[in-house]
């Protein structure tokens, strides 16, 4: 059981420097070994609106930003007003006092008023740098760290600015210890350092343990993250990184390098992946593995750009015309990010298909801490049948001199797999051909149209997903077997929702338990089929309006569910939002919840 | 039309002393409609890469979609059919993925200057190491004859029967201007000329262009081989100097009862993107380099994440 767990939120305007203290009390938690999970909740603005960014810290598991908020930094009038009336009783809140007016806050909060320009010498910019000092010295933590993470990261401007920022802090960190009381719970140190990572870096890096030498983007949000940490590696790292005119052109220069040969990979917005699915049938018809990544914005269109959802299913399910083989797949956190994209190239390039996966902005732009043990860099990299001119490879098909025709890049086997040669290759050339072709590449689609040939290469395509359902993990039902409610979800949602099932036993007494899908297609439809179909009430969650989950699990298993959980209000859900739901719907008084936001918005 | 694919024997590419002209013949014979200025290029470029003895697995040609863009299926190189205007956003890919490639984009007006415009403006102004070939017969054939982006104004086409009222777009000057290093235009009629201008493109270094006309002996009725045949005037025979920029945009521009074909514009003083990017310094193509990364580099990722 978790000793500690609480959640700091610092709120203020975009542009009032909030992405700095949470970095930097981000990474003081992780090197004291403590779990965390942030979210920030921002609008697309450069200056003004409202960001506030949640940053829940536990001895324990955290899965995500929870429920409550336990210390709230308000840097404005606006912050102030929005979220002390959330605040309960042990909760506290630290705020510049000649700046910001308290309000009326609930018995037992404690109200911890800085003077800013005082403790500043009238450095107004300094007002965050004050209060995670205050904050710190309340939870127990040492001066020390404070010091070091503000060296660390003023160092670029200069030792003057460290020293200003250092002598900041302790005024803050001094003046909480005489003036405040310290907070029930503490910041235990546990001796062990976590790393701090988001989403869209862990998707980076799960490329670069894949070998992927080839990262192409244009920007949208919440996928710019991907772009930013590969272009700044790229060079360290030997990886070629191009920002396109766009996303046609992206998916198309992806799939090009990886025809020559590069492990190649892509991250969009739904938008972008809305233009680059002609290129990502092309990928199908030509047998090329490429990976590319959807980060989920709430839509349609361009819709709310820095605001999550899970409305992207049925566009990725669709993505490119016709009917081919894809792999799809939704990770389920930052980590499950990091390690799904190896497997997933490795089945691309086992499979000779594109590979697709479904992230969002809660999991991409949102951090968590991870045992830098589970960031492996040395996961087997397995490139199915491929011929290189440089005999390596891992095909059964070695080039045998120059003997162009004897090479079929489509033969028809049984597996429905067919060696590839990459060009340059002597021996092997071929014409890949996003017309349909014959085991050759050559074209039988205008004038040689031909049935029964255009028959078996459908066929060809389609026996190569048969098997990769053997090669996945099927999903796991978590918690007693025979629950009175299976909660039901996929993707980013997996950790809220772990948390409403122990919330739903340990505070409602409700005995639930959790079947969460990571793998869209192929679908484990048997296993799937066999473990709803014994629950006594199946429960979907998802973060859409129309159920798009909902329908896929129907259209694959026949299997309706009893109830629906769905929230489009652009923010994720939190584990009560889903623990007040199940209670509402046990209780029959709906199937469909759709829970309110309270705070943030 | 015949309904079987007629298969032509077996190239015969052995080594590098072996290679003849023959070498490059693709497995099957283009389909092109009889008389097609396509079957010119397609020559034209099969004699450039003999001639420049290069072996047909050295060679990647890479198409959109169009009568001209199957060019791929009918030379014996490594081929890729791709997508409607894409193919230099594919190439591009491939080139950075193997620099050691000869990569060569072929196309028609519709493919390379209409739904890829966009791709075309940008491949241009990185100078890349491609050669792009755009069978220009200012028309859209494999639909059939619709208007094209070089269709002139007033052209009759199905889908301007009235004449056609926009003003068409001139690949010469914009590729000048565009950051293109090699831009030259050819002529089906004249083969043994477009084999010069393609071989030029080919070992140049940085982004070649060679707009051909082509003509559509199927629709398009206006700009004929009769049509071109007086009116084209090669620049090498009046003493062009393809470094002068103004001059090349000048000749670009020239139309009607001159035009000019030849090598417009070249600059040589201009590294290719290829020659520009760091990762591709040493270690050979990306595409064969080792996959993964080391222990050392591994540990200083997750030390910038501590
Ligand atoms: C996205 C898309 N839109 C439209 C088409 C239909 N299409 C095929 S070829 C073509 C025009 C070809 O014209 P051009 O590039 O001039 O080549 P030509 O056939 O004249 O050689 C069009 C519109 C397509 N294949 N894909
Ligand atoms: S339709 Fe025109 S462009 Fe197409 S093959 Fe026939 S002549 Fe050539």
């Amino acid at each position: 059981m978790a000793k500690v767990d609480f959640a700091i939120g610092i709120g203020g305007e975009a542009g009032q420097g909030i992405a700095t203290p949470g970095d930097i009390l981000a990474r003081i938690f992780a090197r004291r070994g403590l779990n965390l999970n942030a979210y920030n909740a921002y609008q697309s603005i450069i200056r003004g609106g409202h960001t506030f960014l949640t940053i829940r810290v536990s001895d324990g598991p955290v899965r995500n930003m929870g429920d409550k908020i336990d210390i709230l930094i308000p840097l404005n009038q606006d912050t102030m007003n929005r979220h002390l009336k959330l605040l309960k009783s042990g909760a506290c809140v630290l705020f510049d006092n000649e700046k910001i007016k308290p309000g009326d806050a609930a018995d037992g909060v404690q109200v911890c008023p800085l003077p800013i320009k005082q403790l500043t010498a009238g450095n107004k910019l300094a007002a965050n740098t004050v209060a995670i000092a205050a904050t710190l010295q309340m939870l127990g933590v040492e001066f020390e760290g404070l010091q070091d993470a503000l060296t660390r990261i003023f160092k670029r401007k200069g030792d003057a600015v460290v020293a200003e920022n250092v002598g900041f802090a302790r005024a803050g960190y001094d003046y909480a210890a005489a003036n405040f009381k310290s907070f029930p719970f503490k910041a235990p140190n546990l001796d062990k350092g976590l790393a701090v990572l988001t989403g869209n870096q862990a998707t980076a890096l799960g490329g670069i343990a894949a070998g992927v030498k080839f990262y192409a983007a244009y920007p949208m949000s919440p996928s710019t993250g991907v772009l930013m940490y590969m272009a700044s590696h790229a060079r360290q790292l030997g990886i070629m990184v191009r920002q396109v005119e766009d996303e046609i052109g992206v998916m198309n220069m992806v799939i090009g390098a990886a025809h020559a040969g590069c492990r190649a990979m892509c991250a969009t917005s739904g938008g972008g992946f809305a233009l680059m699915t002609e290129a990502i049938g092309m990928a199908g018809m030509i047998e090329t593995p490429v990976v590319c990544v959807d980060v989920q914005r709430a839509g349609p269109a361009t819709g709310v750009p820095t605001k999550t959802e899970q409305g992207d299913l049925w566009q990725i399910l669709g993505a490119g015309q016709g009917d081919y083989p894809r792999i799809i797949v939704a990770p389920t956190d930052q980590k499950d990010l990091f390690k799904t994209i190896p497997e997933l190239f490795n089945l691309c390039d086992r499979y000779q298909c594109p590979g697709l996966v479904l992230a969002d902005l809660l999991i991409s732009e949102g951090t968590a801490s991870v045992d830098p043990a589970d960031l492996n860099f040395r996961a087997e990299i397995d490139r199915g049948e491929i011929i290189f001119p440089n005999g390596n490879g891992n095909s059964d098909n070695p080039f045998g001199g120059y003997n162009d025709m004897a090479y079929l890049r489509y033969k028809l086997t049984k597996s429905g797999i067919s060696p590839r040669a990459v060009p340059g290759t002597p021996g092997h050339i071929h014409i890949a051909a996003t017309d349909e072709h014959d085991e050759d590449g050559t074209l039988i689609s205008d004038e040689f149209t031909n049935p029964a040939k255009r028959r078996l290469m459908v066929e060809k395509r389609a026996r190569k997903m048969e098997t990769v359902v053997t090669q996945i993990a099927p999903p796991k039902l978590v918690g007693p077997e025979n629950a009175a409610v299976t909660l039901v979800g996929w993707g980013s949602t997996e950790g809220t929702i772990r948390e409403a099932v122990e919330k739903l036993a340990a505070e409602e007494g409700i005995v639930a338990n959790q079947l969460h899908i990571k793998w869209i297609v192929p679908f484990h439809t048997d296993e799937i089929t066999r473990v709803l179909s014994r629950s006594k009430k199946v429960i979907i969650i998802e973060n859409n309006y129309s159920g798009q989950f909902a329908r896929y699990l129907r259209s694959e298993t026949g299997i309706a569910a009893h109830g629906h959980i769905r929230k489009y209000d652009g923010e994720p859900f939190m584990p009560h939002h889903i623990v007040n739901s199940v209670k509402e719907q046990l209780a029959g008084k709906t199937q469909l919840s759709v829970p309110t936001h309270e705070i943030y918005v | 039309m015949s309904t079987a694919i007629e298969t032509a024997p077996a190239p015969v590419v052995t080594s590098a002393a072996q290679l003849i002209k023959d070498s490059y013949k693709g497995k099957i014979h283009p389909d092109w409609c009889p008389g097609c200025g396509d079957f010119s290029v397609l020559t034209a470029l099969q004699t450039a890469l003999f001639e420049l003895g290069l072996k047909p697995h050295q060679v990647l040609v890479i198409s959109g979609i169009g009568c001209s863009s199957n060019l791929p299926g009918f030379i014996n190189t490594y081929g890729m059919h791709t997508l409607h205007g894409r193919s230099l956003a594919v190439a591009t890919g491939a080139k950075l993925a193997n620099h050691e490639l000869k990569v060569i984009c072929t196309g028609g007006d519709g493919d390379g200057y209409g739904i890829g415009g966009n791709h075309f403006v940008h491949t241009m102004r990185r100078n890349i190491d491609l050669t792009y070939i755009v069978m220009d017969n200012q028309i859209y054939g494999l639909t059939t004859g619709q208007c094209s982006p070089t269709s002139v104004k007033g052209m009759k086409t199905k889908s301007t029967p009235h004449g056609n009222v926009e003003n068409p777009i001139n690949p010469l000057p914009m590729a000048i201007v565009g950051g293109a290093t090699y831009v030259a235009r050819g002529f089906s009629g004249k083969q043994k000329h477009l084999v010069e201008l393609l071989k030029g493109a080919i070992m140049h270094k940085g982004f070649s262009l060679v707009d051909v006309f082509s003509p559509c002996v199927t629709y398009n009725k206006d700009n004929t081989y009769q049509w071109f045949n007086p009116r084209v005037k090669i620049l090498e025979d009046q003493g062009h100097d393809p470094t002068d920029f103004h001059k090349a945009i000048d000749k670009g521009y020239m139309w009607g009862e001159e035009i000019p074909i030849g090598l417009l514009w070249k600059r040589t003083d201009l590294p290719s993107l290829e020659e520009l990017e760091p990762v591709l310094d040493d270690g050979g193509p990306l595409a064969f380099r080792q996959l993964g990364i080391t222990d050392e580099q591994a540990n200083a990722l997750i030390k910038e994440l501590l």
